[in-house]
């Protein structure tokens, strides 16, 4: 009836996972409570579950992110914190369990973190900085969300119910195959990511399309705003690598469920064949994450200088160069295969060619701000933060790409130290840079600056704190995944680590308490205009929050930042364009279909999981269904009539005009 | 922080040749013609990602097509005469296919209905094929555990199969929504997208028949 699936599976004799669990479980059951006695719930189905307003999904996404990014950092205190005490001794974490812990903090940062953060914030901006008034497929987007948001349920399911993979954040054979990992974790694993890598190309094809097929009128591709030319970037990226990850975790899947013999040492299986195919996705899913990062930091820098980005059309070369040598430099994830010297150097070089295009971009943004006047608000601290930090990790990536060195650093410390300088530096000060940047923009308010600039240095030297000492420990032989060692000359590196990690948790504290105070002061933050930071594409036309429709008439572009030169025309006191004559605006129908998809979608990974077939039947024809419904239903979209139109863009207009009036008094 | 007035206008006309997508045939959400390239568009880009899906299955069957584990190899199991007969099913449904699409444009009854009820069973006559021959391997111990080589086949070869059922399922819903509903512009897109789906299938069975059939029968 229940499959593998019995009392066994709660971990009683494990406090750490019961109490965690347990507490997580209570976090939940209290949150639900208060919304239900808030008589929050049907306000919460109406207008966000069910919602497939882009806008919305984007902040769910980050929302989903940041709740992960709490998870991932536990996890993380932890690993510091036993490497911290488990010298010449066991530490607290008993081997199966900090296995555990470094997988499910890779897995959680990489899946259900990073990748969230940036698909949401490319959610949120990419539409209205092209002009337009939605995605090209509206309730596909809400299916993505929610098949991202099951992923990530089914992996913190694993803390409470079973155990979760002890293979590391990928899951190579042998060690994941059926022989050496019976349990249920590497199948927790492998469906969370296939389910959630569903959702993931979704939003690819969604975004290409969209960006490709759906523009405001005169707006070509060469005045795109950059943070839209990466995410046609990174969306391609999707488009062509998450398929290779969907066929390879299939492949061990069957091997796992059904006796393939894909990746086994039996039968003639290959396992360096899963190292290449899944090197193949994950190489690309390096520069998925990176890309957006860029592009938002090319908003930021190019705002907060009050300057046009530097050199538009090498960015945007350098954006596609990327997306392409992303697919040609996977094999340097293991040069120490053996693949001979000559195919090792291929790809060294091909590795070492692909900091050119990043080169070029870290120059423009600096001749960016040369001759700027630059503002240093928390966004571009983050943007300037990141360009000290990520040239550093780009230095450490190309000494890597040289196989000899490789081979000696190869599965060490110093790698780790590596892609958390690019991935800290780069993709999470990339998204914290982009939250803060277009927070204004989706509620009304601004983020105070005080505890954001306090975030962003603890943040800073946190980083440094916690990973210059595994270089170190890295050069002096420390291999990764260490549950205990009994070297006297890592210890101390690995207690200023620990430090760092601390530091970081301080910033991580003072994001919170960010939140918190602006949401308490919203009224002092308020943004009426629209405009807080003297934005230069259409994202800022609109008003803050964007009505349902985006824009009231769809805006004209005439040029590269569009907005910015007539926001400066305006200022010079150039009349304001005529008031259009508002039409009703047609806007997409919200739909439950995503909600019920990833209620089957988790219902069922977890049969698929757990070996409990029958549920698995139910869920698949559950989800037929749900297709099926969604298919029958009429009505598709609704109308926002004239009126309501005009009220929203008349009041949009007033703010501005005194805004404007306001300024001219000052000076 | 200063704010100010958007939307102030040149007023002399100047409007850039624009590259890129024309604007008007995409941007209004109300146009049927619009949608429909749109939907055809992603559904293309959807494809693309299916197709390199599929080559990582046959790059897999690639490097483990001579890894039989002392077990029975292509030459010994394919019987190309089945796998004529199959092909000929495929080919022959993208063309029954082809006249369903033309039938659903014309808003034709008889031709989107015989059009898609013939395809619908050329799917089915290939998928009962395709079934009889994976019985009959593994009947004679030749299953997909037996060796990598049969492991990369069934995967391979199974992941089309699967494409084609899932493909017959969303052919008969089809032909139930056109009963309902009639020839409505929302439905004919879905019509345009199951016959890419469906002629996509076939280029992926070509590429099959070649790389498996063909090359492991001779080999």
């Amino acid at each position: 009836m229940l499959g593998k699936l019995t009392w066994g599976a709660i971990p009683f004799d494990q406090p750490i996972p019961l109490f965690a669990g347990g507490f997580v479980i209570l976090v939940v059951l209290c949150v639900l409570a208060f919304i239900t006695i808030k008589g929050w719930i049907p306000y919460l189905w109406r207008e966000w579950v069910t919602s497939v307003d882009h806008k919305r999904i984007g902040v769910m996404y980050v929302t989903l992110a940041g709740v992960m990014l709490l998870r991932g950092f536990i996890d993380a205190g932890m690993m510091r914190s036993q490497q911290a005490l488990a010298f010449q001794s066991q530490g607290y974490l008993p081997p199966e369990h900090y296995n555990q812990i470094f997988s499910a903090h890779g897995t959680i940062m990489i899946f259900f973190m990073a990748m969230p953060f940036m698909i949401g914030l490319m959610n949120f901006a990419v539409p209205l900085q092209l002009g337009v008034r939605d995605v090209a497929f509206p309730t596909l987007n809400s299916v993505s969300f929610w098949l991202t948001a099951t992923g990530a349920l089914l992996v913190n399911l694993s803390l409470v119910i079973g155990e979760f993979a002890r293979t590391g954040w990928l899951p190579f054979p042998p060690l994941s195959e059926l022989t050496y990992s019976p349990g249920v974790g590497v199948d927790y694993y492998l469906w969370a990511i296939q389910i959630s890598g569903v959702g993931t190309l979704m939003t690819g094809v969604n975004f290409v399309t969209t960006i490709l097929k759906i523009h405001a009128p005169g707006m070509t591709y060469m005045r795109m705003p950059i943070f839209t030319w990466t995410a046609l970037a990174t969306n391609l990226l999707i488009v062509a690598a998450f398929p290779v990850l969907t066929a390879t975790l299939a492949m061990l899947t069957l091997d796992r469920y059904l006796g393939f013999h894909f990746f086994t040492n039996e039968g003639g299986g290959n396992m360096m064949m899963f190292m290449n195919l899944i090197w193949i996705w994950g190489h690309p899913e390096v520069y998925i994450l990176v890309l957006p990062a860029f592009g938002i930091y090319s908003e930021v820098v190019s705002t907060f200088s009050r300057k046009p980005i530097f050199g538009y059309r090498s960015m945007v070369m350098a954006t596609m160069a990327i997306c392409i040598l992303a697919f040609m430099v996977w094999l340097h994830h293991f040069f120490t295969m053996g693949a001979g010297p000559n195919v090792n150097a291929v790809f060294g070089i091909v590795s070492m060619i692909i900091a050119v295009p990043t080169g070029v971009k870290v120059f423009n943004w600096l001749f960016t701000m040369y001759g700027g006047r630059i503002v240093y608000a928390t966004p571009m601290l983050w943007a300037i933060g990141f360009m000290v930090t990520f040239v550093i990790g780009g230095l450490t990536g190309v000494l890597l790409a040289v196989p000899p060195a490789d081979f000696m650093l190869h599965n060490s410390v110093f790698l780790i130290a590596h892609f958390h300088n690019v991935i800290i530096g780069g993709v999470a000060f990339g998204a914290f840079a982009g939250y803060t940047f277009w927070f204004p923009k989706a509620f009304g308010f601004r983020l105070h600056e005080g505890w954001g600039k306090a975030a962003f240095w603890c943040w800073f030297f946190g980083f440094y704190l916690a990973f210059v000492p595994l270089y170190v420990t890295g050069l002096m032989g420390m291999t990764r995944r260490l549950q205990h060692y009994d070297v006297p000359e890592w210890h101390p590196w690995l207690l200023v680590a620990a430090f760092g990690a601390a530091v970081i948790l301080a910033g991580i504290l003072c994001q919170i308490t960010q939140l918190v105070v602006s949401i308490r002061h919203r009224e002092e933050l308020r943004d009426l205009t629209g405009d807080p930071w003297m934005g230069r594409s259409l994202e800022w036309s609109t008003s803050s929050p964007p009505p349902a429709f985006n824009f009231a008439v769809l805006p004209q572009v005439e040029d590269r930042d569009d907005y910015w030169r007539r926001a400066r025309l305006a200022e010079r006191g150039a009349a304001p364009r005529a008031e259009p004559i508002y039409k009703p605006i047609e806007v997409p129908r919200n739909s439950p279909t995503g909600f019920i998809c990833a209620f089957f979608a988790t219902f069922g990974g977890f049969g698929m999981i757990w070996q409990i077939w029958w549920l698995v039947v139910v869920c698949l024809v559950g989800a037929f269904a749900t297709f099926v419904v969604f298919a029958w239903r009429d009505r598709t979209e609704y109308e926002i009539p004239a009126d309501e139109v005009a009220r929203i863009d008349r009041a949009n207009r007033r703010a501005r005009g005194e805004a404007l009036t306001t300024a001219e008094a000052l000076s | 922080m200063t704010a100010f007035q958007a939307g102030a206008d040149f007023g002399d006309g100047r409007r850039e040749e624009t590259h890129g997508p024309r604007p008007e045939a995409i941007l209004d959400h109300a146009d049927p013609a619009a949608k429909r390239i749109i939907a055809g568009y992603g559904f293309w880009i959807f494809l693309l990602s299916d197709i390199i899906m599929f080559s990582a299955f046959f790059a897999t069957y690639a490097v483990l097509s001579g890894e039989t584990a002392g077990g029975p190899s292509g030459k010994d199991l394919f019987n190309l005469h089945n796998v004529a007969i199959e092909t000929a099913c495929l080919l022959l449904s993208s063309f029954t296919c082809g006249v369903a699409a033309i039938g659903a444009r014309a808003h034709n009854g008889l031709m989107y209905y015989g059009g898609m009820a013939a395809t619908c069973v050329l799917g089915l006559g290939f998928l009962a094929i395709e079934i009889h021959e994976f019985t009959g391997m593994i009947a004679q111990g030749a299953g997909p555990t037996r060796s990598a080589f049969l492991s990369a086949f069934f995967t391979l070869v199974g992941c089309h199969g699967v494409h084609v059922t899932l493909g017959t399922l969303w052919l008969l819903t089809m032909i139930a929504q056109v009963f309902a509903k009639g020839y409505r512009a929302d439905i004919l897109r879905r019509v345009l997208c199951f016959a890419l789906f469906w002629h996509t299938l076939d280029i992926i069975w070509v590429a099959i028949f070649t790389v498996v059939y063909l090359l492991g029968a001779g080999a």
